[in-house]
Parts: C-alpha cells; structure tokens; sequence
C-alpha cells in the first residue's frame, strides 16, 4: 500500500525512507500544513473527516495514476484525520524519481488530485470554542 | 425492489443527524433516484441538486442503476489536503 490514511502525527522521515532508492536523484517531500491566517480567524485545529472506506482506495488510485504517468517514481502520500493542531501536518506526500522535474511533476499532481478527489472534509476549530464546516469544492470538478 | 444503503457525511451527516440511511427503491431506479429520494426529506434543504455521487465506494453517475444492497454516498464539496 503507498497510501494511508492515518490518525496519528505523521513521520516524514519515514515516508522519505520508503521512497528511497539508488537510481531515484531527486525526491519531493511535500507537507500541507494547518495553518492560522486574518482571514480565518483564530484556527487552532482543523478536524479532518473522511469516507473511509472510499478515501484510502481513491488515495490509491491516484498514486497508481503517478506511477503510470511517471515511470521510475516512488511514492507515498498519508492523510492525516482527526483534530490536527496549527502547525502540524495534515498531509505528506514523498516522490522520488530518477530525476527532479519527474518527482515534482508527480508531487504537484499528488496534491492537486487528492484536493479534487479524496472524500476528506475539514471543520475549523476556533480558540473561542466555536466550529465552523470548511466549504471545499465539488468532488472531482475542474483541475 | 432495491434496498440501498445511503451514506452520508461531514455536513449533510450533522444536518440529517445521523450518517446513514435505508432508502428502498422501484426495481430499475439510478443513483439519481437515490439521491432525488434522500433530497425530499426536510433536512436536506442544504444538499444541492447535483453533488458528486459515489456507489460502492467509486464516484459514479447519476445514470448508473442500483442493486439491492449498493451503497450509495453523497459526496459534500471535499476539502482534503
């Protein structure tokens, strides 16, 4: 499996492990993290919800979609769900590939896909108690 | 007469206050007559015409007919990442 869905703090240096390889010069590690900003308002935490039984397999499907499109790629990706902090990762996703324009051309795809496709849906945890739905987009609409 | 089994979730779960329903249908009826089903009841004001549909865990049309015992999700706007 090359992608999970985990409840748990994620551990980059083990998804970097698991894309390693003698042949791979260039791997992409990319993190989306919860983040505060003035126009949200006072976030600490996001909490991350998901269809589960559908969002690993699609998750996979997607990375199965990398690896065609970019032979020689290794790749994991793990979401995280549940209540994630400010400043903690909620997703992570690792691409190595013989070279670097093929493991960022693999990294970018990862995350605009699973942006479009996963069914995962965030609330927005505020300092003062309250929690708001984050409004995504429609599942599977326009790159 | 097909009986599926509707899953819902995020705000469309906290507005029908529960995240799954029995809904049973004419022989021959779509993803779509599941979902015109699941709109009709009161809480479902906020569930648009159109949302992305998935059976048995696979985004799917609206035109696919059912089976007994599918499962059918309505997918809110996502917001993964």
């Amino acid at each position: 499996m090359r992608a999970w869905l985990t409840d748990r703090a994620i551990d980059v240096a083990e998804l970097l492990a698991a894309v390693a390889a003698d042949g791979n010069g260039g791997t992409v590690v990319f993190l989306g993290t919860v983040r505060r900003s003035a126009e949200d308002g006072d976030i600490e935490a996001i909490e991350y919800s998901a269809y589960r039984e559908m969002a690993e397999p699609e998750l996979e499907r997607i990375v199965a979609e990398a690896l065609a499109q970019w032979p020689g790629a290794r790749i994991v990706l793990q979401h995280r769900l549940g209540v994630v902090p400010t400043g903690e990762a909620s997703l992570v996703i690792a691409a190595s590939a013989p070279h670097r324009a093929d493991a960022y051309a693999a990294s970018r795809f990862l995350i605009e896909e699973t942006k479009r496709r996963a069914p995962i849906w965030k609330k927005d945890r505020f300092a003062s108690g309250g929690t708001r739905w984050v409004e995504g987009r429609p599942a599977g609409g326009e790159r | 007469m097909p009986e599926i089994r509707v899953r819902l979730f995020a705000s469309y779960a906290e507005a029908a206050g529960t995240d799954e329903l029995r809904v049973t249908l004419p022989a021959g009826a779509t993803a779509a007559d599941c979902l015109a089903a699941v709109r009709a009841a009161p809480w479902a004001a906020r569930v648009p015409p159109g949302p992305a549909l998935a059976v048995n865990r696979r985004y799917a049309r609206g035109d696919v007919v059912l089976q007994d015992g599918d499962e059918v999700a309505v997918i809110p706007p996502v917001a993964g990442g």
